[in-house]
């Protein structure tokens, strides 16, 4: 048996696993159902400010289209007695996961104003989240705003949050910025304890019948734990922040990747919509396997071991063309 | 301890009480008393006991006359029962309201009174609806205010426990049932004081219990009925008296004092108005005018009408009263008059009084305004040596000469402010001025009255907000000519109605205004110049649409106008009026989000910095005009009536101007040139396909394709555009897709539903929205070409697709429908296919309204001056009013055959033959058949012979007729039911066409048995827990009946096909087409693809039911495809459905999830109807009187 505990955000895991945001931690049966599976920590679905307000605003006009107009029918609608537009119900659920589960409950946040994400993030916390991971991705579609001010905004939003709350605070990032790897220093300077790579977000794809755009998200494959492991790998001991990496992570072999690249955490979606609960279990039995067949007295001993600094050619994770991985081919290995 | 105060409406005073007073409520919808159903549905939703603790239970019936059903039976078993109707409703409660009453059992009805429908519908007020339940038996009591609608409620609930007799309370419609006051609220210590207890333990003592069993609803022989009957005679003695004592009750605890008839004017009056109901407070701010002069006259306003209080009526009248004046707001056509003014006449005759001279005359029928002015007309009537008699008032009768002349400059509007805000649709102006008067009765110690004008259009509306505040309370039942405050919503109703002169001398008036202080003055039309010059009034400026937008609130203007109302007022100091606006918001959105509060309170941050005073310069010059209305072209009639209307002056007009039996001219919507699109469809040829689609959705005839012979074009002014038609049948031809620019209303369905997109930029489609004002010319101009080009031989294209179809000219157009209604497209691709021999019944509903409602009406002519013949009869007897047409028109068919067979040898045997033995349905045959018509009738003329003037008088009626029977779900589902279940069971060649939107839309969305499981609708407010009927499966049992359900955005050419088969279907034909409508919830613009969804889901399969002989046949034919989509995915994106989803997400999901079932059940069910084999048992042939056919 190895200890399979990992410490992430300032908790003891009871192991790496964690679930990340999905509809399986979206109600109070699936969240059990993961705990009773084994999984250190869970994410909650994201509370969306935008989708709150368009929520609010769908109630209002649905119930003011046609109001006031014609004497017969002064509105349409009957006027309800409540209607779950504000951040109440996403509260409520987490007071709910918390009242109802022994491990970390992770809220997280997607803002789309300064006042929203604070004021959020404060709602988040007095419901009794253990933490917060704040949904930060979005897309850079005006050409005219350059990445100094979109990062700048990005940072301020971090530093403003951090200020505003006491439990800790994760930041859930994509991996477009020209230098990630410095923003994500200028993160965790402004007080971000945690970074969890990377975001998988919707894509647009195209309609060829209609010939319109249609979003929409796609289950992850193994091979997009790649991307999270170079960076976990990158900045494990360059930054002191907690990493938990996402995206892709499927099998046993894809969570000891990214632990040897010195992930904390790493966070399951895809392969538990896929497989359901109970891939965790099998997961944990399977990464206990593996260390305990090699010896491994604990998951903190393996983690970070292959991290760039850990290892003797810390180019190999910086390698990114063809010409290079040609040379290296032409190479003998340095052992 | 002080009363509460609220600012309300009659309907919601009145709901107040009845709704804490009863246990057993059955509700039906009925304008204008649909919001006392409304309130009492939404407290029982959410679970508001009664006084007793109870939770009432409020259930919607199928009729009023099951309301009323319901209540006889709520009673029978000693229930405290209420219910809520107006007019039509009423009368159709009657038999009931015989019967409760005869039975001595206690209930109230609490009435918003309205015109019954005569010549024509008037959904507005007046007492012939209560006169006509005069003779039931139950007491009548009247409110004249919103006060007395609140108090006289619960005197109403408190008597007829003690008396035992029903009572009627009645309030007038729209007046007093829609005006908002201020009010002082009757608490549960006021309720239970006047309650009495041991009454209604007497009441549950009479109920039907098999434990002490007993027999009601005997019938009686003449040997005792007569007897029996005038045992209730000290019951109805006993009332007056416990009305008075009630009154005296509520007095003792409010200090408000009632009496069965109440006096106000000098002590000494020698001339006296009596009267019942809102026209008092006019009538009373009359009489304290002439008074103050030192005049002497005075007022009896009446508040129990039966029984009769003869004595309280002549001791309330003073003795020195030598003329008087009872003011009937009802008409009995042929009466010696009307009943208010006989009832008088006989108290005086009865009593030793000497008779003073008593004349009646008639007031205010269908919300005519009743003022002061007119009043003082009426005293200066009574002050001549013989006043008139059998007078009226209000109107110019130049027919035969009973109207009473009356001052118009008269006015008691005095003290107090007086505010008008004009509005343009839902811009919440409303809304607005509703909150305003609250804030002002809550926040100040003064009072406030709001009165609210609404158009006759449900797309582009009008709204006139009428505001008044004072320190006294306001009893001015009438609306403000002149204003101090005169707000415009909208820049460009200054240039269609005049607004600027309802300012008064020095009044402010302020403008939305795209343009900004210092160039706004040149935009104003010449006459609001010269206005604002010669009133000296103060002009001031906010472009709230900017505003409204910038903060995220779209078209909403409420919040950002409100607070300028406040600034320029001043009834409060300027930050205590911006909280109270702040705190509004708060109280009134909250629950709707902090994104709609955060973005109001925006909003009036912003709005006081943005409003600006406009520099006033010394002289008017502007070129521009305000519109006028109708073309000089335009028939008589439109010109001399229409044209009024239009301009808002039909006030003005005599009797003399208006058909007495009802009957109009069509074609008149066309001059109606509203213009009230901000974005028109742009035709790009190049792309367009042919399709037709754009054309057929298009729910106001606002866009149109015509083919005509490519030669036509020539001349065609610049802009005007058209391209080669594709098809085999017609090579040399051209298309135009043409937009009637100033009658689009900018729905955009049509670019929704156009499938041809730019091979080199998609979002440009063949059909475009465009900023109007860049093309209006353009299109006018090209739309005037466009229709000067002769339309199309109809028979040249075979009308079985689409794009043929839609080259025929429609005769619906340009309806006021809601912009984007679902309905329309259906009526107008009628038009198209059967319009120039279709004659239709309508049942009462958005389709009688957008139909029928005046000023003008869509249905329309061709060029041969042809087309639908149109009628309303009433809600539920649409069946059966179209059926009356039906066989009438097939006995005037064998009667002309008759006649042609016997006239055969003298009009040409080969014609006669030839007519006779016409059977072709299509339209080659009725071209063929009218031809030997016009020959027959010219033949027919040449003949001297009392039968030949009868065959000549019915000869049209030997060219096919098609008799569709239109109406709404709620007529079909539902009021209607039984008529049109016997109409499809006559077997009988009667089409019906059924405009299903799952709800009662004209009246504001109430469920009805067509609203879908788990849809939330107004009497349904938890969302509607059974499933809806299948109308369609239902009349299909019949064998012999075509039904078809349909729906245009799920498949055209399916609904095309039914709507041709049903009119050519021998027997009877159902077709039920689902209309997308505001009251689900959903953009507008989005209707088809709602429809497509609505299929795609299975929520709406499509399919025909297509009898015919052949013992093989399937008839049941399914047209769609098995569902695609979760019902779910579908429902989400209607509020009707997602609102339940967010209101009660468990309930939500259980509701939709057995929907679901349902879908796949019925989707189940009818794929094994289509495997079935049926065949239809033909008919015994007709006897045939001749033996010949």
């Amino acid at each position: 048996m190895t200890d399979l505990s990992s410490h992430y955000l300032g908790f003891v895991l009871r192991t790496p696993l964690v679930a990340s945001s999905s509809p399986l931690t979206g109600s109070l049966d699936g969240l059990r159902r993961l705990e009773d599976a084994g999984v250190a920590a869970v994410v909650l679905p994201s509370l969306f400010e935008e989708q709150l307000t368009g929520d609010s605003l769908a109630v209002h006009n649905a119930l003011e289209a046609g109001a006031g107009v014609f004497a017969e029918a002064l509105d349409y609608l009957p006027d309800l007695e409540r209607y779950e537009v504000g951040p109440d119900s996403y509260l409520e659920r987490i007071a709910a996961a918390k009242r109802s589960l022994r491990i970390p409950v992770i809220a997280s946040l997607n803002g789309a104003t300064l006042g929203g994400w604070v004021e959020h993030a404060r709602l988040i916390e007095q419901a009794g989240a253990d933490a917060l991971e704040l949904n930060l991705y979005q897309v850079a579609a005006d050409p005219t705003h350059d990445a100094a001010t979109v990062e700048a905004r990005e940072i301020e939003l971090v530093e403003t949050v951090r200020a505003g709350i006491e439990i800790p605070l994760a930041i859930k990032l994509s991996p477009f910025y020209t230098a990630f790897g410095h923003f994500a220093r200028r993160a965790v300077g402004v007080g971000a304890q945690g970074l969890v790579l990377f975001n998988r977000f919707y894509q647009p794809d195209i309609d060829l019948d209609a010939l319109e755009v249609t979003p929409n998200l796609v289950l992850s494959r193994s091979e997009e734990v790649r991307l999270p492991l170079r960076w976990v790998a990158m900045l494990r001991r360059r930054v002191t922040a907690s990493l938990a990496a996402t995206s892709g992570v499927h099998t046993t072999e894809d969570v000891l990747k990214l632990l040897f690249a010195g992930a904390d955490a790493t966070m399951l979606a895809s392969a538990l919509l896929e497989r359901g609960p109970q891939r965790i279990g099998e997961l944990e039995r399977a990464l206990d396997a593996w260390l305990t067949q090699r010896e491994y007295e604990s998951v903190e001993q393996m983690k970070g071991s292959v991290s760039q600094a850990a290892v003797a050619d810390p180019e190999a994770y910086e390698r990114a063309q063809y010409l290079r991985t040609l040379r290296s081919w032409s190479s003998p290995r340095r052992h | 301890m002080a009363p509460s105060i609220a600012c309300v409406d009659g309907n919601e005073a009145a709901a107040r009480i009845a709704y804490r007073l009863a246990e057993v409520v059955p509700i039906y919808p009925i304008t204008p008393a649909s919001p006392m159903g409304e309130w009492a549905d939404a407290w029982s939703a959410k679970g508001q006991p009664n006084l007793w603790g109870t939770v009432p239970e409020v259930i919607e019936m199928q009729s009023e006359a099951g309301a009323a059903g319901v209540l006889h039976g709520a009673v029978q078993r000693g229930a405290l029962a209420t219910s809520f109707t107006s007019s039509q409703g009423l009368l159709l409660m009657l038999p009931n309201l015989f019967k409760i009453a005869g039975e001595l059992s206690p209930l109230v009805l609490h009435v918003a009174a309205r015109t019954v429908a005569t010549h024509a519908l008037s959904i507005f007020g007046d007492h012939s609806d209560v006169m006509a339940a005069r003779t039931t038996g139950f007491a009548m009591l009247c409110a004249s205010s919103v006060q007395e609608a609140h108090d006289f409620a619960l005197i109403a609930h408190a008597a007829t426990l003690r008396a035992r007799v029903p009572f009627l309370h009645f309030f007038d419609g729209f007046r007093t049932s829609h005006e908002v006051n201020r009010i002082e609220l009757l608490d549960d210590a006021d309720l239970g004081a006047l309650i009495d207890e041991s009454a209604i333990l007497a009441h549950r003592a009479r109920r039907l219990t098999p434990d002490a069993p007993v027999l009601r609803g005997s019938a009686q022989n003449p040997d005792v009925f007569f007897q029996a009957r005038e045992g209730c005679n000290p019951f109805y003695a006993a009332v007056p008296a416990i009305v008075t004592e009630c009154f005296a009750s509520l007095a003792a605890r409010t200090g408000r004092h009632y009496g069965l008839a109440d006096y106000v004017g000098a002590p000494d009056a020698e001339r006296v108005i009596v009267l019942m109901g809102s026209g008092a407070g006019a009538a009373a701010e009359c009489v304290d005018a002439l008074v103050a002069r030192g005049e002497r006259v005075g007022l009896v306003v009446l508040r129990l009408f039966r029984p009769f209080p003869a004595s309280a009526l002549l001791a309330a009248i003073p003795p020195g009263a030598r003329a008087i004046a009872v003011l009937d707001r009802t008409k009995e056509p042929g009466a010696l008059g009307e009943p208010l003014y006989q009832d008088v006449v006989t108290a005086f005759a009865e009593s030793e009084r000497a008779m003073p001279r008593i004349v009646g005359g008639r007031y205010g029928l269908g919300s005519k305004e009743f003022t002061p002015a007119m009043a003082k007309g009426v005293f200066d009537a009574l002050g001549a040596a013989a006043p008139r008699n059998h007078f009226t008032v209000g109107i110019v009768d130049d027919v035969t000469h009973t109207s009473l002349p009356w001052p118009r400059d008269f006015s008691t509007e005095g003290e107090g402010v007086r505010a008008l805000f004009f509005g343009l649709g839902s811009d919440g102006t409303v809304g607005a001025a509703k909150s305003t008067v609250s804030i002002i009765a809550s926040e100040t110690p003064l009072f406030a009255q709001g009165y609210f004008v609404y158009d006759s259009k449900k797309s582009g509306a009008i709204t006139i907000s009428h505001v008044r505040f004072g320190p006294r309370p306001i009893r001015s039942t009438y609306q403000i000519e002149r204003a101090e405050f005169v707000s415009v919503h909208r820049f460009d109703l200054l240039g269609r109605i005049d607004v600027a002169g309802r300012a008064a001398a020095g009044a402010r008036l302020l403008l939305n205004s795209p343009h900004p202080a210092d160039t706004v003055w040149e935009h104003l039309p010449r006459d609001v110049q010269e206005q604002v010059l010669a009133r000296n009034l103060e002009v001031w400026v906010i472009d709230a649409d900017r505003v409204a937008r910038d903060v995220g609130m779209g078209h909403h203007i409420n919040t950002v106008m409100q607070p300028c109302f406040f600034a320029l007022s001043g009834v409060l100091p300027r930050d205590r009026a911006l909280a109270a606006i702040r705190r509004s918001i708060e109280k009134t959105y909250t629950k709707r989000g902090p994104a709609v509060v955060s973005r109001n309170l925006a909003a009036v941050d912003r709005a006081l910095s943005e409003l600006h005073p406009v520099a006033i310069p010394a002289a008017a010059r502007s070129q521009i005009t305000r519109r006028t209305f109708v073309p000089d072209t335009a028939p008589e009639f439109v010109q001399r009536v229409t044209a009024r209307l239009l301009e808002g002056q039909g006030d003005l007009l005599p009797v003399s101007a208006l058909p007495p039996d009802g009957t109009f001219p069509t074609a008149t919507a066309r001059y109606e040139k509203r213009a009230i699109a901000q974005e028109i469809p742009a035709w790009d040829p190049a792309l367009c396909i042919d399709c037709g689609k754009c054309a057929v959705v298009c729910p106001h005839a606002a866009i149109r394709m015509k083919v005509y012979p490519a030669a036509d074009a020539a001349g065609a002014p610049d802009g005007f555009l058209s391209k080669p038609f594709r098809s085999r049948e017609l090579p040399d031809h051209a298309l135009t897709i043409q937009v009637a620019p100033d009658d689009c209303t900018g729905c955009g369905v049509c670019v929704e539903i156009c499938p041809a997109k730019s091979k080199r930029e998609v979002k440009h489609k063949a059909i475009d929205m465009v900023p109007v004002a860049d093309r209006r010319e353009r299109e006018r101009a090209s739309f005037a070409f466009f229709l000067a080009i002769p339309q199309l031989d109809p028979t040249l294209l075979d009308p079985g697709t689409i794009k043929n179809a839609q080259t025929r000219e429609p005769l619906f157009e340009f309806s006021g429908a809601c912009a984007g209604c679902g309905e329309t497209p259906y009526l107008k691709l009628l038009s198209q296919l059967f319009g120039d021999h279709l004659v239709i019944a309508n049942a009462t509903g958005c389709s009688s309204i957008y139909g029928g409602n005046l000023p003008t009406t869509p249905w329309t002519t061709n060029a041969a001056g042809r087309g639908p013949a149109w009628a309303n009869s009433l809600f539920e007897d649409d069946a059966e009013f179209g059926f009356g047409m039906r066989i009438a028109f097939e006995r005037q068919v064998d009667e002309a055959r008759r006649l042609l067979r016997a006239l055969a040898p003298r009009v040409g045997t080969v014609l006669a033959h030839e007519t006779l033995g016409e059977s072709g349905h299509d339209d080659a045959a009725i071209a063929r058949q009218r031809v030997r018509v016009a020959e027959l009738k010219r033949r027919l003329d040449a003949l001297d012979d009392p039968d030949a003037r009868r065959l000549a008088s019915l000869a049209d009626d030997l060219v096919r007729k098609s008799v569709w029977v239109v109406g709404g779900d709620g007529w079909a589902y539902d009021i209607g039911s039984p008529g049109l279940d016997h109409v499809l069971a006559s077997g009988r060649d009667v089409n019906v066409l059924v405009l299903d939107t799952q709800v009662y839309s004209n009246t504001g969305g109430q469920a009805s048995k067509a609203t879908p499981r788990g849809a939330v609708a107004k009497f349904a407010a938890s969302g509607k827990s059974s499933p809806r009927k299948d109308l369609g499966l239902l009349a299909s049992a019949y064998g012999n009946v075509y039904v078809a359900q349909v729906a245009l955005g799920g498949d055209d050419a399916q609904t095309q096909k039914a709507l041709r088969e049903a009119d050519a279907w021998h027997g009877p034909s159902l077709v039920i087409a689902y209309s997308t409508c505001i009251a689900h919830g959903i953009d507008m613009r989005q209707s088809m693809a709602h429809q497509r969804d609505a299929v795609r889901s299975g929520f709406w399969p499509l399919w025909r039911y297509h009898p015919g002989s052949d013992p093989h046949q399937h008839p049941f034919q399914l047209d769609s495809h098995a569902p695609q989509l979760p019902l779910r995915a579908f429902a989400e994106t209607e509020a009707r459905f997602a609102m339940l989803l967010r209101s009660d997400p468990a309930r939500a999901d259980e509701l939709l999830a057995l929907a679901q079932a349902d879908a796949d059940e019925r989707w189940r069910h009818y794929t094994q109807l289509a495997g079935l084999e049926r065949s239809v048992i033909e008919a015994p042939a007709k006897p045939d009187p001749e033996g010949t056919s």
